[in-house]
């Protein structure tokens, strides 16, 4: 055969090698140790000088253009086996992702802490307090004494010592009156317990104490923290009334409504059809609490309010009933994740 | 507190629709909880009179009645028992709709015809009186359509009263606030004084003149025992949520209801001696009107005769001395009893009436003589009889004293938070109509207004009462907003404390979700969750389930688990932070982190198989937890717990603090607690859990460390903390890191021991190790191994 055959031949059988033992074959046919290729290379020793040359140069591109047909065959082998692979690695993308339960933070606690960053971005601090209280700082230092029809109002829960369960987070506005001095912004989220339970009651619940004392606060400064606040909360720029109201620790006191979240004022199941929504209580701090706790009540005046934890997360996340919160019903904690 | 639209408007003149009047009284704190109609909706129901009645001739209980609504007449059958002869009673005529849709028609009635029907109160929805018709007053004219002739437009105005405002508990209060409200004056009480036509006196001693600083008495001799309360009364107390008892109570009530002053009528014949107005003595009883027994204590103010006591003063009388149909002669009471006395002793009895409701919040002291003439009035005119002299005793030293309040215009508008302008505060104080006592200008503080408390306003003591009179009327949706103004200075943020709602986020972000459980919890339960501790018992609680102060997290996290187990779910990774109550010498609040964890690993999915929770999964996640909050020196450590499962509960140290625990629940507790088997909980110090000591930074290796692995044997009883421990000691501080990668017990090894497989990260902290190096440290470990534990290479 001459070297054009040879050639034609080898390129031929490596464009048709069908897989890399085949081509490996080939390989060997023409340009292993006793190929073709290399067995024409042995007969150079045989030729005349002048020939020599020559014929050594057109057997070395021959075997060039070999090497190259069976690595282009090799890419081209090596490509379709890759695209046969991916082709193979195809998966249902439906199938649901791999991953571990997550968890989630109760729906008050979420209500809760959004109050605190709306006040802790205007500076105020946040308390907490304990839940088992003295009559004094529950009742008596907020100018309830003993026999005021006022503790008819809070249905109390009582140790046998006389201690009790704080029926209000504004204990604690008196814990930080009592050691702090003007100017002081706090607000004091926790839980409160009042023997009171129906459907819209549970004995636990939460409440959220704002308290500010300075110089020269008056009932404006109150009604617009309280309207801030609550277009804050709402994020929403709903309309406030404050309706006058008595807490036997602020004089004067109003209750808050706000525009029915749900209807915006038109009136629905949520509003009882009223367009409007309490949302808390509150006041200016009355002297009587100010002088009990050691602040000059002729110097500062204050403003304080309380307003139901629970109540601002059954608005938030339209929840009709106050006692899903503590059944802790993973179907329905679940929903606030 | 309920009461008649219609009743209230006789008493003030408003320039007010309804619902603009139900708005102003909520907006200046008279809370509407609600209207509710005084009769259903019907038409084609007029007064009539019934003119003739004869017997059913079929049926006994029936009559036959001839009705005339004034232009006809009408045969009408009746089953009533109270239809008579000369009745003005409510007469639905044929084709009358009554409530509910109900159509009158002509109907034959054990074949007598019938057309129309005579009404009872039910049937117009008008109360809930349905076997007897009602019975109207004389005067009501015949053929008037019943809702013109009887207001039925009115509405039943339900109010929220607030403690501050006794003197609204009457319409005529109420009317007076509405006045000062709108510039309209109420108008004034007018009590004729009764004639007195007889002498007959009882005689009254008053022990206790603090509590009873006013009593008047008076007898009325000779009332007609089968005089009835007019239907317009009867309507007006069922229109304020009263029952209609008899004539002699009825009116007291009515005049309560009206003035706001509560009185009590005995029955004269029945009081022995003379009245005492004293506190009870050591032992006396009473059986109140309510059929009940109430044991008196000594601070307890009675209403007493020389045959012990009649009645607990202010709140409730008794029933020896109480009026009966039989009833003649009467002693009516009209007293004032101070607030503080009747609310004790209604909260020691248990007993909240309408009177002292009343006395309680404070009853006007200037009021009684006023009241017992307009019952008088009303009771001579009713049921006839002769009225006595009023007898008073009072004592001006022990009754309140006028108080003088200032008001400091400089004050006022600082409260306010806006100038609101003396000329505006002076109309106001006008509206108001508070006594005054004095006004003058100042350079400090402005006009400096005097003003004296009425003895209706028991909520006037202080300015600051004043500045909310003045801030109410003027009205707080004019005052302005704005926000107060502080400098910008910086809220302290601790630097080695999280913020609770952080530690909160980290826990879900882990896989937790957060629970709120009750405070209080079932004895039985926390008994068996902390058998060691006396939990602190409430002294009321609600129920026995809520009746103890739990002393840890568990019965709130087991008793979560139960209820979503109930409700099918697979898993339950669950936390709570919250107070803890441990009672001792001083009880201790403590705030408490506690875990739950339970069933599938994972949730259910197509890859991998479904495995169980056990005790690695969640210590894992308390380790991470305690590792992000970096508390140095974890350990834990196999310790004593009854109610975890006794070879899985440990106790979470650092250094030698005591941070907590985990473990298996006591597969015991388990099984009484009705819960799948395999619950592992955690509890950890809420301080602990809070605490993040400062990070600071360690120079980073800047060559790689050396791994090697050592296959190890060891006995039983040898943990994987102390192998850790030994090489830490041994290889100090070139063990950069520590990983168990393989535990194996079984084929090929003694079944005392075990092999477990750990790679050691060598590390120098500039330089790289060279074989040599890491061939001598690794002897030393094993031979520290070998030496302390017993191991040796596999």
């Amino acid at each position: 055969m001459n070297l054009q055959d040879i050639v034609a031949a080898a390129e031929a059988a490596a464009t048709e090698a069908a897989d890399a033992s085949a081509l490996e074959a080939a390989r060997v046919r023409y340009l292993g140790r006793k190929g073709e290729l290399t067995a024409l290379l042995k007969t150079l020793g045989g030729l005349n000088a002048a020939e020599r040359p020559r014929a050594g140069a057109a057997i070395n591109a021959a075997k060039q253009r070999v090497q190259e047909a069976i690595a282009r065959r090799k890419k081209a082998l090596a490509a379709e086996q890759l695209a046969s692979e991916v082709a193979a690695e195809t998966l249902d993308l439906t199938l649901p992702g791999r991953r571990p339960d997550a968890g989630g933070l109760h729906p008050v606690t979420q209500a809760l802490a959004r109050v605190e960053e709306i006040f802790s971005g205007a500076g105020y601090q946040v308390f907490g307090g304990l839940e088992i209280e003295d009559d004094y700082h529950n009742f008596e230092a907020l100018n309830i004494p003993a026999h005021h029809p006022a503790r008819a109002m809070h249905d109390t829960f009582y140790f046998a010592d006389g201690s009790l369960l704080r029926t209000h987070t504004s204990p604690a506005q008196v814990h930080v009156m009592e050691t702090q001095q003007p100017p002081i912004r706090v607000i004091c989220p926790g839980r409160v317990y009042r023997r009171d339970s129906d459907l819209t009651h549970t004995p636990m619940f939460h409440q959220i104490e704002g308290l500010v004392v300075d110089r020269g606060i008056g009932f404006s400064d109150l009604k617009g923290t309280v309207t801030d606040f609550a277009r804050r909360f709402f994020d929403r720029a709903l309309e406030l009334r404050f309706r006058a109201s008595y807490f036997p620790f602020t004089e004067p006191s109003a209750e808050v409504d706000v525009q029915c979240v749900r209807c915006l004022g038109d009136g629905c199941r949520v509003c009882s059809r009223t367009g409007w929504l309490e949302i808390m209580g509150c006041g200016l701090v009355h002297p009587n609490a100010l002088e009990m706790s050691g602040i000059d009540s002729e110097t500062y005046s204050g403003f304080a309010f309380g307003m139901g934890g629970d109540r601002l997360a059954m608005l938030l996340h339209r929840v009709g009933d106050l006692r899903l919160f503590f059944e802790n019903d993973l179907r329905f904690l679940r929903q606030f994740n | 507190m309920k009461f008649s639209e219609a009743w209230l408007r006789e008493w003030v003149n408003l320039d007010l629709d309804r619902a603009a009047l139900l708005e102003q009284l909520s907006m200046a704190g008279l809370e509407v909880e609600g209207t509710e109609p005084v009769a259903g909706r019907m038409s084609g129901v007029v007064v009539a009179r019934v003119e003739a009645v004869q017997p059913h001739s079929a049926a006994d209980s029936l009559s036959v009645c001839v009705v005339s609504d004034g232009a006809e007449r009408f045969p009408v059958v009746c089953g009533a028992p109270n239809v008579r002869s000369g009745l003005l009673a409510a007469f639905a005529r044929p084709g009358a709709v009554l409530p509910g849709e109900v159509r009158i028609s002509t109907a034959s009635l054990r074949g007598v015809q019938s057309q129309g029907m005579l009404c009872s109160a039910a049937e117009l929805g008008m109360g809930e009186e349905e076997d007897r018709i009602l019975e109207l007053d004389e005067g009501c004219p015949e053929g008037a359509d019943l809702a013109a002739a009887l207001s039925l437009e009115d509405v039943i105005i339900d109010l929220d009263v607030t403690p501050n405002r006794g003197d609204c508990l009457s319409v005529r209060g109420l009317a007076r606030e509405l006045g000062v409200l709108n510039g309209s004056p109420a108008k004034p009480l007018q009590a004729r004084p009764a004639l007195v036509t007889s002498q007959a006196a009882f005689p009254v001693a008053v022990e206790d003149a603090a509590g009873c600083p006013r009593y008047l008495g008076r007898v009325i001799e000779g009332i007609d025992p089968n005089a009835r309360t007019p239907f317009w009364v009867r309507e007006r107390l069922r229109r304020c949520g009263l029952r209609s008892v008899g004539p002699a109570v009825d009116l007291t009530n009515y005049v309560m209801l009206e003035l706001g002053q509560p009185m009590h009528a005995f029955d004269l014949d029945r009081l022995a001696d003379g009245i005492q107005v004293r506190r009870a003595r050591p032992g006396e009883r009473l059986r109140l009107l309510d059929g009940r027994e109430a044991a008196l204590d000594e601070e307890t103010l009675l209403i007493a005769d020389g045959a012990g006591p009649v009645a607990v003063a202010g709140l409730m009388g008794g029933e020896r001395s109480g009026v009966a149909p039989s009833t003649r002669n009467l002693f009516l009471e009209c007293a004032f009893f101070s607030p503080r006395t009747v609310s004790r002793a209604a909260r020691r009895l248990g007993l909240h009436t309408d009177a002292s409701h009343r006395y309680e919040r404070g009853v006007d002291f200037e009021l009684p003589a006023q009241a017992m003439e307009r019952a008088t009035e009303l009771l001579l005119e009713v049921a006839g009889g002769a009225a006595g002299p009023v007898r008073e005793w009072v004592s001006s030293a022990q009754l309140p004293k006028a108080r003088q309040v200032r008001l400091r215009q400089r004050r006022l508008d600082e409260l306010a938070g806006v100038a609101i302008g003396a000329d505006e505060v002076d109309r106001l104080l006008a509206r108001l109509d508070f006594p005054l006592a004095g006004r003058e200008e100042t350079e400090a503080d402005g006009v400096v207004w005097t003003l004296v408390a009425p003895s209706h306003r028991f909520d006037i003591a202080i300015e600051a009462d004043l500045v909310e009179e003045v801030c109410r009327i003027y009205g707080y949706q004019r005052l302005p907003e704005r926000l107060p103004s502080a400098p910008l200075s910086m809220r302290p943020v601790r630097l080695e404390r999280s913020d609770p709602n952080r530690l909160k986020a980290r826990l879900a972000d882990q896989g937790f979700q957060e629970i709120i459980t009750y405070s209080f919890v079932d004895p039985a339960l926390q008994d068996l969750l902390d058998p060691q501790t006396t939990p602190l018992p409430l002294a009321n609680p609600m129920s026995r389930e809520q009746s103890v102060m739990r002393t840890n997290l568990l019965p709130g996290l087991v008793d979560a688990l139960r209820f979503n187990l109930n409700r099918r779910q697979e898993r339950a990774q669950l936390f709570e932070l919250g107070l803890c109550f441990r009672p001792g010498p001083k009880l201790e609040q403590v705030l408490m982190l506690g875990g739950l964890l339970w069933g599938a690993r994972a949730p259910e999915s197509w890859h991998g198989k479904r495995q169980a929770a056990d005790f690695f999964d969640l210590k894992g996640q308390l380790e991470l937890l305690l590792e992000w909050a970096g508390i140095p020196d974890l350990a834990f450590e196999m310790a004593d717990d009854p109610v975890l499962h006794p070879g899985q509960r440990a106790v979470v140290l650092a250094g030698d603090r005591t941070l907590g625990r985990i473990g298996r629940l006591h597969p015991e507790l388990e099984q009484r607690l009705d819960l799948a088997p395999g619950v592992f909980v955690f509890e950890l110090l809420g301080d602990a859990a809070l605490e993040r000591p400062l990070r600071t930074f360690a120079e980073i290796p800047k060559v790689p460390g050396v791994r090697r692995d050592l296959a190890l044997l060891v006995d039983e009883e040898v943990t994987a903390r102390q192998v850790r421990a030994t090489l830490a000691k041994a290889l100090g501080s070139a063990l950069a890191e520590f990983r168990l990668f393989d535990l194996y017990r079984g084929e090929g090894i003694d079944s005392r021991q075990k092999s477990m497989a750990v790679g050691l990260t060598l590390q120098h902290p500039s330089a790289t190790l060279t074989e040599d190096e890491v061939t001598r440290w690794l002897g030393k470990a094993v031979a520290a191994l070998e030496a302390e534990l017993g191991a040796r290479l596999r």
